[in-house]
């Protein structure tokens, strides 16, 4: 028996984030009736032409730049030819031979805390499919081809990764980067990100690769990571039982986590590709790429440094704050508001990601936006343990009323349930007197040098005023009285 | 009242000008002779007869208020691969028979702006394939000069139509001659545009590299006038080219003296009829006489041509024409079993032999193993070709030559031959694959048939085109001839 070496690469299909559809005007919005988003051009009409929309070289070009990659100043759309019922025209265009973006890589953080690069091959563009719905019909299948032009880049990386959770780190990063570019919005749920994974594994220490099966669209990092080790697993055993894995496509079933054969593609299809006679090369600018460089966001890496230095974030903080584009920017209106990046950092970390979590929330810009509890808001909230108008307790009873929905505006909330801290002594120093009187014991054993007694007084104290008093100028005044 | 359709088109404008007659009178004239002669004919598949009649009177009501559109009134029709919207577009195809274009071609909607009146579609060979019109669903056309020949392809109608006056001006689209060819067999002008010049939104493709939509009328100044009306730059069509249009009419009359003309001669090859080569001769003459300077000119590759544009033109229609799978509109077969069923029947009861014959050429030579030696060895031909043209145009001005090895031949004559009905595109086909302009005019007869005479000029000199021809035509009639109507 071998020890064996997997081997993956993944060609990850982004939507790009565009108004209307590469090739026609047609809007691109999720979740529209079916096929009242496909005008004449989309539906492959008789005597209708494509025109590129110029806005997907913006989203080509910054991801290109993002990953270090070259941009080529010439790039061709060619046809991809096959017939399929939610492939109106016939033929798919993309591009084959010139894509627009050639090389560049990104970088991944593994287990260890090792980093490694991942090399890209290429990134092209090129029109979604339409969709079959084969369960909407008894025995017929509805087409809806609203999706149909959609832009899509189409990122091939190299077969650089080893490990399914590798793979899941690369397509992470990915999605982080056209996520932080407003490249795509990249919400997986509305099929904005989607991996095909070739997976083939070879015995440990040789070179020569072994045949790859291809894993086609999983639109999930959890299932990724599955299908990928299901397919490891599936060819370990085919080789070690003396078969041979056999070159295909396969099909990840979430349902009973296994991947199977796709039937369709079992016979080898010549796609015939040839230019795209309707369209002209594309040519682009030296000048033109710049123009989309200084236009680019702060990136990942580089907003990760800048937490670290600007606001002495340590470096889990700061990775956990830049994981999404939508996060960060939570974070530092949070810091900037509540005047205290550390403070900031602590409670989007702990308290809100910690309640996200409970509630299943990702980090993601729209939810991040719809939440009961806006970066203002907690902003707000810290500010006010800042300026001791409510202790660190109190505020974390207002995050959750806050959360519950219960108001949304904290100033408001803590006037209107009196929860402002009580820091006046002559309010103070009868409630303080009251306590060291009716435990006359405790009092003097702390006079007698028992010190840890302390807490025990100041815990009275605070318990007397529902926990609104000062609590450092209880302590001081629980002392001053007691060896007065 | 009743010779109305000999008038020229730049006349008929004179006359509803000055109100000798209206644009009901004149389109009523047209829809009379449609229905009394086209019967033995068939230019048209659809004829618009209340719709015609009705923007005729629009447009009678807009000239009396005044109206300057160009081309107010004026009867045409349009080939039916181009995109009219509400009127059944058909390409000529049972596979488009009823097939409702829901859009304008562009150069629908600047013809309709500039006034004209659409009588109808003209018949063709289906999806422009063929070069005698025996390719339609909707059967033959017959040659107005001879109804027993045919009227040449694939824009058959549209140039049977003309010659029968049967409209003041029609228009066509030419892949490889579609055009010029049955412009030559009927004795009518018909120009080819520059690649470009004429945008390709809502002309339904064929070989959309060499596809290129273009006028034919009685004559070169009739030509003209509705040129100036479809050319110009359109955005819905990214290979469309984004130059000024030039006023065609305002250099029309520009003498031709100290002109370079030059005589191709692989035109004038073993495979040239004697009649045709005599009569372009004459015409070269004439030229001269006019003061142009005639010398000899090569195009070495043109042997080439042939086999490139069958290579390139049924590949681009093997994918072009991949959307007509019974899905989503046109023909679907009876009861499919299957998705599989659907597409195979679909595609082979809604195609014709020849459109089937060229999507499946064209799959082969686009195939893997198959695309170097097909494919890119004729896109390499191609740019040999343009370089040719290149170079002959540093020596001259224009290349004239015959548009057609031969006239016009009898129905069903190459109908078993493919590649003799091939070498109908000879001295034609080059010009497309170089994206050249290039204008056919009647230029003699032989046995009572029209010859064709094929001027091509450099990229964009339309204008230049159609002043030698217009110069042409002040000292010659052949072009205001016109077959008896009862042959």
């Amino acid at each position: 028996m071998h020890d064996w070496e997997v081997v993956i690469g993944l060609e990850i299909h982004t939507q790009l984030k565009t108004k209307s559809k590469i090739f026609s005007g047609a809007s691109t919005d999720f979740g529209s009736a079916p096929n009242t988003q496909a005008c004449a051009i989309d539906l492959g009409f008789p005597g209708v032409l494509p025109t590129v929309n110029a806005r997907v070289y913006d989203k080509a070009v910054a991801f290109g730049l993002g990953i270090g990659a070259e941009i080529n100043l010439t790039s061709v759309f060619d046809r991809k030819n096959y017939f399929y019922p939610d492939s109106p025209k016939g033929y798919q265009i993309t591009q084959l031979e010139h894509p627009i973006v050639v090389g560049g890589s990104v970088d991944i953080v593994l287990k260890d805390g090792a980093i490694k690069t991942i090399q890209v091959t290429r990134a092209h563009l090129e029109e979604d499919a339409g969709k079959s719905m084969h369960e909407v019909y008894h025995g017929q299948t509805g087409i809806d081809l609203n999706r149909a032009g959609t832009p899509l880049l189409e990122i091939v990386s190299e077969p650089d990764m080893r490990s399914a959770e590798e793979a899941v780190a690369y397509a992470r990063s990915i999605h982080q980067l056209v996520t932080y570019l407003g490249v795509s919005d990249g919400d997986m749920s509305q099929g904005s990100l989607r991996c095909d994974a070739n997976v083939s594994i070879r015995p440990q220490g040789t070179e020569t690769l072994g045949t790859r099966t291809e894993i086609k669209n999983v639109n999930s990092f959890r299932f990724l990571e599955r299908a990928i080790n299901y397919e490891v697993e599936r060819q370990i055993s085919v080789l070690e039982s003396g078969g041979t894995v056999r070159q295909e496509t396969r099909l990840y079933d979430s349902d009973k986590d296994e991947t199977r054969p796709m039937r369709s593609k079992e016979t080898a299809t010549d796609y015939r590709y040839f230019p795209e006679p309707d369209l002209l090369p594309i040519q682009i600018t030296q000048d033109y790429i710049e123009a989309v460089r200084l236009q680019m966001p702060e990136l990942p890496a580089a907003k990760t440094r800048r937490f670290i230095k600007e606001y002495g974030l340590s470096d889990v903080d700061a990775q956990v704050l830049v994981s999404s584009v939508a996060l960060a920017d939570y974070f530092e209106t949070v810091a900037r508001i509540g005047g205290d990046a550390k403070l900031a950092a602590n409670w989007v970390r702990v308290e809100l990601l910690g309640q996200m979590n409970r509630d299943a929330l990702t980090p993601s810009a729209a939810t991040l936006n719809s939440l009961p509890i806006s970066a203002k808001a907690l902003g707000t909230l810290l500010a006010r343990i800042k300026d001791g108008t409510i202790s660190g307790k109190i505020a974390k009873t207002v995050f959750a009323a806050l959360w519950q929905g219960e108001a949304t505006d904290p100033d408001a909330y803590i006037t209107s349930q009196g929860l402002t801290q009580v820091s006046d002594n002559a309010e103070l120093i009868p409630i303080v007197d009251d306590v060291i009187a009716n435990n006359p014991q405790q009092a003097a054993q702390y006079r007698a040098g028992k010190m840890q007694l302390m807490g025990f007084f100041v815990g009275q104290v605070m318990k007397a005023t529902g926990g609104k008093a000062n609590p450092q100028q209880v302590s001081d005044l629980v002392q001053a009285r007691l060896l007065d | 009242m009743s010779e109305l359709h000999t008038r020229t088109l730049s006349q008929m404008l004179q006359d509803l000008d000055n109100k000798v007659y209206s644009s009901v009178e004149l389109t009523q004239h047209y829809l009379d002779r449609i229905e009394r002669l086209d019967p033995s004919i068939n230019s048209y598949i659809t004829v618009l007869r209340d719709a015609a009649l009705s923007r005729a009177a629009s447009m009678d009501t807009a000239r009396s208020k005044g109206s300057h559109s160009p081309l107010a009134g004026i009867p045409i029709a349009h080939k039916d691969i181009i995109c009219t919207e509400g009127v059944r577009t058909s390409a000529g195809s049972r596979m488009l028979d009823n097939f409702i274009a829901p859009y304008n071609a562009t150069l629908v909607e600047q013809l309709n702006k500039a006034g004209v009146v659409t009588l109808g579609k003209t018949n063709m060979d289906e999806f422009a394939m063929g070069s005698s019109n025996e390719n339609s669903y909707y059967g033959p056309v017959h040659n107005p000069w001879q109804r027993d020949r045919v009227p040449g392809g694939s824009s058959g109608g549209s140039a049977a139509s003309m010659a029968a006056r049967l409209c003041a001006g029609a228009t066509g689209t030419d892949t490889g001659g579609s055009i010029r060819q049955p412009a030559a067999f009927c004795g009518i002008t018909g120009l080819k545009p520059t690649y470009g010049r004429v945008s390709r939104w809502g002309v339904i493709a064929y070989a959309s590299s060499l596809d290129q939509a273009g006028p034919m009328a009685q004559t070169a100044e009739d030509t003209a006038h509705l040129l100036q009306a479809m050319a110009g730059f359109d955005p819905r069509d990214s290979t469309s080219i984004n130059q000024p249009v030039p006023n065609y009419l305002a250099q029309i009359n520009a003498p031709v003296a100290g002109l370079r003309i030059g005589l191709c001669q692989e035109y004038f090859d073993a495979g040239l009829d004697d009649n045709i080569r005599a009569a372009v001769m004459t015409a070269a003459k004439t030229l001269e006489s006019m003061g142009a300077i005639l010398s000899e000119v090569s195009l070495p590759n043109t042997q080439q041509a042939i086999p490139a544009y069958y290579v390139i033109a049924p590949a681009e229609c093997s994918s072009n024409l991949s959307r007509y799978d019974g899905v989503r509109f046109g023909y679907r077969c009876a009861n499919p079993e299957s998705i599989e069923d659907l597409y195979k029947r679909s595609r082979s009861e809604g195609f014709g032999r020849e459109v089937k014959s060229r999507i499946m050429v064209g799959t082969f030579a686009l195939s893997a193993g198959y695309y170097e030696a097909y494919y890119r060895k004729a896109q390499q031909i191609r740019r040999l070709i343009s370089a040719d043209f290149t170079r002959a145009f540093e020596q001259v001005d224009y290349i004239l030559g015959p548009t057609t090895p031969s006239t016009a031949f009898k129905l069903g004559e190459k109908l078993d031959d493919q590649v003799a009905m091939y070498l109908q595109d000879i001295y034609t086909i080059s010009v497309n694959l170089a994206g050249l302009p290039a204008i056919s005019l009647p230029a003699g007869q032989s046995q009572g048939l029209p010859i064709g005479l094929q001027l091509i000029g450099r990229h964009l000199d339309e204008g230049g085109l159609l002043k030698v021809a217009h110069n042409f035509q002040q000292a010659s009639d052949w072009h205001l001839r016109r077959p008896d109507d009862n042959q």
